[in-house]
């Protein structure tokens, strides 16, 4: 587990779009989903994940309805709603961008002197 | 969320919290179990899975309150809360609560009841089906409804423009439903005036055009719901009973529904009969008389799609054709149509401009109301910068302290919009069940509906927000650093303060108020004195109508001649008259008179329409009208002799060019009788207060008899004495004959009572304004005084004069008075002038009134700061000083 990164703050949210992105979800199942998509690279707190979601909801890019799990639990689906695709094209295209610009950023060999 | 989730979503979270919690919990669980499984699949026992999985988890509680305060600070939650802070606040001060409370209270009730009476006359439609559609044939060039009933059917046969025409008159009769007869007021009615306004009877059935068979045909009575209530103790078993309308039996066969008052808004007929017969009614027949118009009026519903433009287009050449057909009875017609609600625009227009103006006078109380207090929550904010300054300076947003003093406003706007729609309430009902004039069936029906409710609501709450708004730059500006450093920012300005301005707006208005009462007041004390033509002191009237006793013919004259001479032999009476209409009564009638020379009688060469009063010898010497020349009449005017009249000074003026040289002339009736002049009496006011001279004309009881009879009594005897004496004497004559017995000054309250309702509306308001101008003024002082108490102990301190205390305490308040009055005195002149319109007499460039409202101004000034001034006398230094 070593090798996992650290979120960046903000990006959780994007994350969480993006898993839910492919189909609905209870938590525990983004979590999973997340872990998949990113090769496990990624090191998430599991209960952090839940403030996430309840602000996601409160701003209208989710949402959740009761239902039940494969494992035949009563658990809480997560969908995108429109707002939420649109949300997650944009942070995308930005998240795209800045990484683009850091990674070039980064890329620059120092001139040696 | 869909708007309707996240709302149910947010009462959710607000009334169940707990409910919320048990919600994040049991997801929470579920994460777990999810892990726990997963884990147990690996190949751990459950219990260690479990363990495991909520090791994993991390702090729930934590999580928890993430959840929580990731859901947001909930929009009612926040209200919840500021309205309990307010009420906390508010009960803090309950002197300023209950000073608000009533001010609104005030304002709101004032604008609920004349919004309530607009509503009821101007806005609310008839209670028809399809009231809309409903539109009375009006007469624009006489201005008015009434038709002849032949013209009335040619109207209804001709016209290609409405479903159906129907006719209605109003008429007095004596019922007898097996008791006491006693008098009541009747629609007459065609026989489809139920079908062409498509109601449906409540009880019963209605009369239909299919019941008329000429003359007398239809003696059927359809009762109104009122009646039936409140004379029959909604009797079903009425139905079929046969009672005695002046004598002659009808049967009553329905009873109309509650809702439904006829077609005039504030006329409720008793009951309903066929105009057919009219004769049993009226005591005379006119519905096969095309001269005399004696339908009140006619209406009916437009045909669907047909404008008002193609309805009047399509009656014009009806007038056309009975005008060319029926040249000696039928002058030029001008068609138009008009809602019969209000009797077109004749009674609609004044009504709208007298209740339009009082809804604007009411709408001035609501915002001195709101003007004051404004100026309180100004103040009030003032001393509470501190506590703003402190929650401010602990992190609280401008926002919030902002949301929590509009809490407070509206809740003290709320509390006061409540209490004068209550108040009005009661008002309202005290208004609905009044009948201003016993003798005839008008009231005001203003039962208020969901429009008042809603004006009501409306209003308070923009009340709320324009005196909450006052304070909000104040709060703005605070400073958190300087006002806590310093204590306190009463740093008085001398500067004009916004709160300075609204006081002078206050009073400005609340002076225009004062004014237009005065001046209202003062027109009407001025027309109750005015010269009338006849002598309304020491007058008393009977009121009968022989037709109601079964008198016809001969036998009327005769029968008003013995009345005459039974009330002359009371002891005390000076002289008897005997008159068919008085002057100022309700109904006058005029009549087309003609030139000697005149030899083609049709109505377009008349020579003018006079009034046409029956009158017996005595009754120029009764009334205390004065004969400028010739005679009056004797009992020896009667059938054999040539005919005669007295006219007065416009009628001579008009028909013969003077006075002077009318006396033993001759003028033509329409039916071409030479009628000769042998007296000519001083003009008078006949059909109002406001008239120009009109021509009037006397006629001998003998040589044109009437069965309305008006017995005038001159006497100096008390009338509660007088009154009773007359009832038994003309019942000893007739008991059976229903009789109205009282002073001529009451009988003309129904003239006066439009000025009279302006005047006492207009001296409410001003009454209104007046408190409100004591309260805002005081709340001034009081507030000034109290914040300068400290220097004025000073001044008392260091020596200084009472005179000099004063003027430093209150010398604002009251320059800010005497401007403000300036101000409303000025705004009140030109208001009157709208005023006259109104009320007789009305004039604003009147010393009294002037000097009226100086002085109320200035009394209203010293009362309200009288208790400030003392405050500020009794300022004790010594212990200002040590208090500090």
């Amino acid at each position: 587990m070593t090798d996992q990164a650290q979120l960046l703050p903000g990006t959780l949210d994007l994350l969480i779009l993006r898993a839910v992105s492919i189909g609905p979800l209870h938590g525990y199942g983004i979590l999973l989903r997340i872990g998949q998509i990113s090769g496990n690279a990624l090191l998430i707190e599991q209960g952090a994940l839940y403030p996430g979601l309840f602000r996601l909801v409160r701003q209208g890019l989710l949402k959740a309805s009761w239902g039940t799990s494969e494992n035949n639990r009563r658990a809480k689906f997560y969908e995108l709603t429109a707002a939420g695709r649109r949300r997650l094209r944009e942070e995308t295209d930005n998240w795209n961008r800045l990484a683009a610009a850091i990674a070039s950023a980064l890329a620059v060999q120092p001139e040696e002197a | 969320m869909k708007p309707f989730d996240w709302l149910s979503f947010r009462i959710v979270t607000l009334f169940q919290p707990s409910q919320v919690n048990a919600e994040i919990e049991e997801e929470l669980r579920a994460h777990i179990q999810h892990r726990a499984d997963d884990l147990e699949g690996s190949g751990l026992d459950r219990a260690e899975a479990e363990r495991r999985a909520r090791i994993e988890f991390g702090g729930q509680e934590k999580f928890k309150e993430e959840c929580h305060a990731a859901l947001g600070s909930n929009f009612i939650e926040t209200l919840f809360q500021d309205v309990r802070f307010s009420l906390r606040v508010l009960r803090k001060s309950p002197g300023f609560t209950v000073a608000a409370v009533l001010t609104l209270a005030l304002g709101i009730g004032a604008n609920a009841v004349v919004f309530s009476v607009l509503n009821a006359f101007l806005l609310r439609p008839l209670s028809v089906p399809q009231a809309e559609s409903l539109y009375a044939v009006w007469r624009a060039n006489v201005n008015s409804a009434y038709e002849s009933y032949p013209d009335y059917l040619d109207l209804r046969e001709r016209n290609r423009s409405f479903d159906d025409l129907a006719a209605f008159s109003f008429a007095e009769a004596g019922l007898d439903a097996g008791g006491n007869p006693s008098r009541v007021w009747l629609a007459e009615a065609s026989g489809n005036y139920f079908d062409a306004l498509r109601i449906r009877p409540f009880l019963g059935q209605f009369f239909h055009a299919s019941d008329e068979h000429g003359r007398n045909s239809a003696p059927y009575i359809v009762l109104s719901y009122a009646y039936w209530h409140t004379h029959f103790q909604d009797d079903r078993g009425v139905l079929g009973r046969i009672v005695l309308v002046n004598k002659h039996p009808f049967t009553i066969i329905g009873v109309a529904p509650p809702e439904f008052h006829g077609t005039i808004v504030f006329i409720s007929p008793d009951f309903f009969v066929p105009l057919v017969n009219q004769e049993q009614v009226e005591g005379t027949y006119t519905l096969d008389t095309r001269r005399i118009r004696s339908v009140f009026m006619v209406m009916g519903h437009l045909k669907a799609g047909v404008t008002q433009a193609q309805a009047v287009a399509d009656l014009k050449p009806i007038g056309a054709y009975l005008e060319k057909n029926y040249p000696k009875d039928d002058g030029h017609m001008d068609f138009s149509l008009a809602r019969p609600g209000l009797y077109g625009d004749y009674l609609g227009r004044p009504i709208q401009a007298f209740l339009s103006g009082l809804m604007l006078l009411a709408g001035l109380i609501l915002l001195a109301a709101c003007a004051n207090l404004g100026s309180l929550f100004a103040a009030r904010a003032a001393d509470r910068s501190r506590e703003v300054a402190l929650r401010l300076a602990l992190g609280a947003n401008r926002r919030r302290i902002l949301r929590q003093l509009f809490t407070e406003a509206l809740l003290i706007s709320l509390m006061g919009g409540a209490l004068g729609l209550l108040g009005s309430l009661v008002l309202l009902r005290g208004l609905s069940a009044w009948q201003p004039f016993p003798r005839w069936p008008i009231h005001v029906p203003v039962t208020p509906d969901a429009n008042v409710y809603g004006v009501a609501l409306l209003l308070t709450i923009a009340s709320g927000f324009l005196f909450g708004a006052v304070p909000v730059r104040q709060v703005l500006r605070t400073n958190p650093y300087e006002v806590v450093k310093s204590g306190s920012t009463s740093r008085l300005g001398r500067r004009i303060s916004a709160r300075d301005l609204l006081l002078v707006g206050q009073i400005a208005i609340c002076a225009v108020l004062v004014t237009s009462s005065l001046v209202a007041l003062r027109g009407l004390a001025r027309s109750l004195h005015s010269d009338f033509g006849f002598e309304l002191q020491n007058a008393m009237l009977a009121d009968t109508d022989l037709a109601m006793g079964g008198y016809s013919g001969d036998k009327v004259p005769a029968m008003q001649k013995r009345m005459i001479d039974a009330l002359q032999a009371i002891p005390g009476v000076e002289s008897v008259g005997l008159t068919n209409w008085i002057p100022l009564g309700a109904d006058a009638k005029g009549a087309l008179v003609f030139t000697d020379a005149t030899a083609d009688l049709r109505p377009a060469n008349s020579a003018a329409n006079a009034l046409l009063y029956k009158i017996s010898p005595q009754y120029f010497h009764a009334a205390g009208t004065s004969l400028l020349s010739g005679r009056a009449f004797t009992w020896h005017d009667d059938k054999n002799a040539p005919l005669v009249a007295v006219v007065n000074g416009e009628f001579a003026r008009k028909i013969f060019g003077s006075v002077n040289s009318a006396l033993g002339q001759y003028f033509k009736d329409r039916d071409g009788k030479r009628i000769q002049v042998v007296g000519i009496a001083e003009d008078g006011k006949y059909t109002s207060l406001t008239e120009d001279p009109q021509p009037a004309m006397f006629l001998p009881i003998l040589q044109s008899p009437s069965t309305e009879t008006w017995l005038m009594v001159r006497s100096n005897r008390d009338p509660q004495e007088l009154g009773p004496v007359m009832r038994s004497t003309l019942q000893s004559l007739d008991a059976g004959l229903p009789l109205t017995i009282g002073t001529w000054n009451k009988e003309l309250d129904i003239i006066f009572f439009g000025p009279r309702i302006a005047t006492e509306s207009l001296g409410v308001m001003g009454l209104m304004g007046a408190m409100l101008s004591i309260t805002g003024i005081f709340g001034m002082a009081a507030y000034s005084v109290s914040k300068r108490l400290r220097e004025l102990g000073i001044r008392v301190a260091l020596g200084g004069q009472r005179k000099e205390v004063l003027k430093a305490a209150l010398g604002r308040a009251f320059k800010l008075l005497a401007a403000g009055s300036a101000a409303g005195l000025v705004l009140g002149i030109l208001a009157a002038r709208v005023l006259a319109f109104i009320v007789y007499q009305a004039t604003s460039r009147d010393p009294l009134v002037l000097a009226g409202v100086v002085l109320a101004m200035a009394l209203l000034g010293l009362v309200a700061t009288w208790i400030p001034a003392r405050r500020a006398l009794s300022v004790d230094p010594l212990i200002l000083l040590r208090d500090e």
